[in-house]
């Protein structure tokens, strides 16, 4: 592979209407020393010999497709996309519980890809395919993952459960014929506390049976 | 009189059954609700600022410039300036903001100096003679006493041998009977001696307990053909609930108050907030649709379920949110009290037990804590216990499914084991031999043993104990436990409509233990009609009151009510519906949907026809557990099981895996098969999480929690979970004892059986769990150099 700058980052750093930091910018912004004003909207900076966009303090208008749908809403840039959706648009399915990346809880897909989206800031989420357990469901019918879940006893108090449902799918649609030691070692990005995973790990070696 | 007995085996249409969950589509589509996803219009954020020392005083708080925030709606002292704070994380200030981040900033902006005090965290075994004997007993000592379900040998004991601080009038003793109390604790303290100078004595960190001694243990152990001596023991692990403790409280008028909490306890809720909120109880509106786990932490509003409320109340009754963070969620909202115990045991040797001695300690944070019920299941008929409460700064204890049972399994199952391996005894042969001490309990253990074994394929997979280890070994190891699990007190109403609809209501919560499910169940089968036919409605102070869901009492309460509920339902439609069938009511029976005279078809109504004789209003009826006047009993208490554990331990690596446990568990009449083995996987899944990985640890310098995270507070992950069985034990001699409860017995026994299985692969006991790499390979080179 040829780059045409021996950063690769340079390659990708966003313009100021694709908001969002790359490393490279954040680098740039911490060495500031001037106060930024509060203001919504990006605010030009010239740091290290560039122009690079800031946003916040203070809140910015963002702009999300979730479930095939738009949303807007005026955030402040350090707010999660997990807190977003709960708190902005109260799309809940996906959970807060560790906060830091551990558990899955909050997995969602961004641009078909399982992410955390306790780790991801929500300014991160614009102008990507955000896809949560709710639109899993399609004419009131339950997803051939969450229709195993059902049958196979796999929740219990059910709080992990929406982001093992997503964890799931994308692991089924990228896995479609899993041995069972690809299910475990798939899997373990999430946890449960009641202890179902014996049915999620049935629920799954179905469905992988099946060739979901 | 209406006969409420559960129907036997050919009448039942879905008691016993494998009924899928009737709240799994809402789970798994993300349209389940739980506290933490209601989200009221003007929603206010709530912040919490968290003392950093386990031990200190507040010297001052200043709270002047985050009152200025704009956005900031209230500042709230929870423990001001004077305060003596006993556990990092503990709480000072609280406020209430129009979002998170704003919030979060004015906790920054909070200035509290603090005085440090010196504190203990450890729970390590005492120093010699640093504990002090246990003095008179304060009420709140014997509240502590009964949280812990100290045996009440043990507490009747104590209260003879200590007194009390202060004589206790009927009305504590009223309350303390309401919290459990048994009878024989309640005569021992109206008959205490009264020792009231002894309440200021100031606590010291180490309380011995009265000694423990049944028969003659001195003659047993001096005329013993073989003893063993062992340590072994169990930390402080962490409730860990997925979704945090938290409430969100609002002023829907002067004096009323309307909470989503994270609960257990429903109907319990509004009077622990009456009094610190100066409202009636009747003014306190609770409601909880889901909860995200509880384990026995959350029976409480707790002190941030009042200021959430005081903080709505200053912010002009607006929703106020809060939930704890992950990392306060593990340092204060649920531990499960440690036991350690250096135990002896004694037997024949043709392997008959004869003597016990332990020595045990354990914390349970500022409360101390009692000793677990030792020797557990077996009672070995000559006895000495010596127990030391540590009361430390590590944060308060909280009960933990099946208090003390866990801890009482590894204390004794794994002493037994290390017995059984020195007589060169197969530990099924050894505690097979032994089950006539477990009394009632002998035959069924004896059943379970039996196909336990057979499920694990024992006799194929146990070996002696190796002398020296090569590569990677396996081994296999056993635990018996035992639970009350009698249902409590539940009520509830169930109306027919003219229309054929039908609804219950009743106060009650589903932990995801599948109360919902089995509320149907019984409600359904009784009335003849599909369990979707039911509106069920649970979860809310206006319901009919139903008991916490603790100690595995939920299932037979609420199975019971809704059992007399619907046969006095269907009796008083018979009632109704029988001229129009000219017949009487009691040739009635409803099946299928249909009303219709037994034996004669052509006699028959659909379900709606018949609920159409009613005339124009419906028919409630008040279900009721306990109710003696309705016999007869239909839950009851004291249920068995046996587990088994194979493991592999790498002696290089000293890493242990769980290749395969197996659950066989009574607990008389089954609901609902298919959620009740949803129980027991879930329990053996927690079991070998605490057993490989769980520890509350704590900083000796700081006082802090160091791992109070997800990824250094490890839970077991899909990857961990080796081949489970789960056998039920059902059908004759379990089915007519009545339904009752499962949620605690089978996490009791997986630390054990855990346990004993890596004694039986490497050879040597590793004595305290969790099972970690270190553990094992120290144990191992002791073993070497020994």
């Amino acid at each position: 592979m040829h780059d045409d700058t021996d950063d690769p980052l340079e390659a990708q750093k966003d313009s100021s209407d694709n908001s969002g930091l790359s490393r490279r910018d954040f680098l740039k912004i911490s060495s500031i020393s001037v106060a930024v004003p509060f203001v919504a909207g990006p605010k030009m900076v010239r740091a290290a010999g560039e122009e690079v966009p800031v946003h916040g303090p203070g809140k910015a208008p963002m702009e999300f497709s979730i479930n095939g749908k738009s949303y807007k809403a005026e955030l402040e840039p350090r707010v999660t996309l997990l807190d977003a959706l709960r708190d902005e648009f109260e799309i809940t399915g996906a959970k807060r519980v560790c906060d830091r990346a551990e558990c899955g809880a909050c997995t969602i897909l961004m641009d078909n890809k399982p992410v955390y989206a306790c780790s991801v800031l929500a300014i991160e989420g614009q102008h990507k395919a955000i896809t949560t357990v709710e639109s899993l469901m399609q004419d009131g019918k339950l997803h051939p993952v969450q229709q195993a879940f059902v049958e196979n006893d796999a929740s219990q108090c059910g709080f992990c459960t929406p982001g093992f449902v997503v964890s799931c799918k994308a692991f089924l649609d990228a896995h479609p014929h899993p041995t069972s030691e690809d299910i475990r070692r798939g899997l373990s990005g999430n946890l449960c506390r009641c202890g179902t995973y014996a049915g999620i790990r049935q629920a799954i070696a179905l469905l992988a049976q099946k060739g979901a | 009189m209406p006969d409420y007995a559960w129907p036997d085996a050919e009448h039942r249409t879905f008691i016993g059954k494998r009924v899928t969950r009737v709240d799994a589509p809402v789970k798994v589509s993300g349209q389940a609700k739980y506290t933490y996803d209601v989200h009221p219009p003007g929603l206010l954020y709530g912040k919490v600022l968290r003392c950093p020392y386990a031990h200190a005083k507040v010297v001052s708080i200043d709270t002047s410039v985050a009152e200025k925030i704009p956005g900031v709606k209230a500042v709230h002292i929870v423990q001001g300036q004077g305060s003596n704070i006993h556990w990092a994380g503990d709480e000072i200030v609280a406020v209430a903001a129009v979002d998170e981040p704003t919030a979060e900033d004015a906790i920054r902006a909070i200035k509290v100096k603090f005085q440090q005090l010196p504190h203990l965290v450890s729970d390590a075994e005492p120093p010699k003679g640093s504990a002090q004997e246990q003095g008179p007993l304060s009420m709140d000592n014997i509240g502590d006493m009964l949280d812990n379900q100290v045996p009440t040998r043990q507490m009747v004991s104590n209260i003879q041998q200590y007194g009390v601080t202060e004589k206790p009038s009927e009305d504590v003793l009223k309350e303390l009977k309401d919290d459990g109390a048994p009878d024989p604790v309640l005569e021992a303290l109206r008959s205490a001696t009264v020792h009231p100078e002894a309440g200021n004595r100031p606590p010291t960190n180490y309380q011995k307990a009265a000694t423990q001694t049944v028969g003659d243990p001195d003659k047993a152990f001096s005329e013993a053909e073989v003893v063993s001596e062992g340590l072994y023991g169990v930390p402080v692990i962490t409730h860990c609930c997925l979704e945090s403790h938290g409430s969100i409280s609002e002023w829907t008028d002067q004096d009323h108050v309307f909470t989503h909490i994270s609960t257990q306890n429903v109907s319990g809720i509004a009077g622990q907030m009456a009094e610190p909120l100066k409202i009636p109880a009747t003014n306190i509106h609770v409601h909880q649709d889901n909860i995200g786990g509880g384990f026995g932490s959350k029976f409480s509003p707790d002190r941030w379920g009042i200021f959430t409320a005081e903080i709505s109340k200053k912010s002009d009754g607006k929703p106020v949110r809060y939930m704890l963070e992950r990392d306060a969620e593990l340092k204060v909202a649920g531990a499960r009290p440690s036991a350690y115990a250096r135990v002896k045991v004694a037997a024949q040797k043709d392997g008959t037990l004869t003597a016990w001695q332990s020595n045990s300690w354990g914390t349970g944070g500022p409360g101390g804590g009692g000793m677990p019920p030792i020797p557990y299941v077996f009672s070995i008929p000559n006895q000495r216990q010596e127990h030391t409460a540590i009361r430390n700064n590590i944060g308060p204890a909280r009960a933990w499914r099946a208090p003390n049972h866990p801890q009482a399994a590894v204390l004794t199952m794994c002493a037994l084991d290390d017995l059984a391996a020195k007589l060169k005894m197969d530990p099924v042969e050894f505690f097979g031999k032994n089950l006539n001490l477990t009394k009632a309990r002998e035959n069924s253990y004896r059943d379970e043993l039996a196909i336990a074994s057979e499920l694990m394929g024992w006799k194929e997979k146990w070996h002696p104990r190796p002398e020296k280890i090569d590569g990677i070994v396996r081994g296999v190891g056993m635990s018996f436990h035992t639970w009350g699990g009698r249902g409590h007190a539940s009520d509830c109403d169930l109306t027919i409509h003219p229309d054929g609809s039908v609804e219950l209501k009743m106060g009650t919560q589903d932990l995801g233990t599948g109360t919902r499910t089995c509320i149907l169940i019984v409600a359904a089968d009784t009335l003849g009609i599909p369990m979707e036919a039911i509106q069920l409605l649970i979860g809310d102070t206006n319901y009919p009151p139903s008991g916490g869901s603790g100690g595995s009492t939920t299932i037979g309460g609420v199975s019971s009510s809704a059992r007399r509920a619907a046969v006095d339902a269907r009796d008083a439609l018979f009632a109704k519906v029988a001229p129009s069938l000219n017949a009487q009511p009691e040739q009635l029976e409803c099946r299928k949907g249909q009303v219709s005279v037994k034996g004669d078809s052509s006699r028959t109504l659909s379900w709606k026809e018949a609920c159409s004789k009613l005339g124009a209003m419906p028919l409630t009826v008040r279900g009721k557990n306990p109710d003696r006047s309705k016999p007869p009993d239909l839950t009851n208490s004291g249920v068995g099981g046996v587990q088994m554990a194979e493991v592999e331990v790498d002696p290089e690596t000293g890493i242990v895996k769980v290749k395969k446990m197996v659950a066989v568990q009574d607990c008389g009449l089954v609901v609902d098969l298919k959620t009740a083995e949803s129980q027991c996987y879930g329990a053996l899944i927690m079991g070998i999480s605490y057993s490989l990985y769980e520890e509350k640890v704590m900083d000796p310098t700081t006082g802090r929690m160091l791992n109070a995270d997800m990824e250094f507070y490890r839970l077991a992950g899909l990857s961990d979970i080796p081949e489970l069985i789960v056998h039920m034990m059902t059908g004759k001699g379990y089915d007519e004892r009545g339904v009752i409860g499962l949620g605690e017995p089978p996490v009791i026994s997986p630390g054990a059986a855990i346990s004993n299985a890596v004694a039986n692969a490497i050879g040597v006991r590793v004595p305290f769990l969790p099972l970690t790499p270190d553990r094992v390979l120290t144990a191992m080179e002791q073993k070497r150099g020994a």
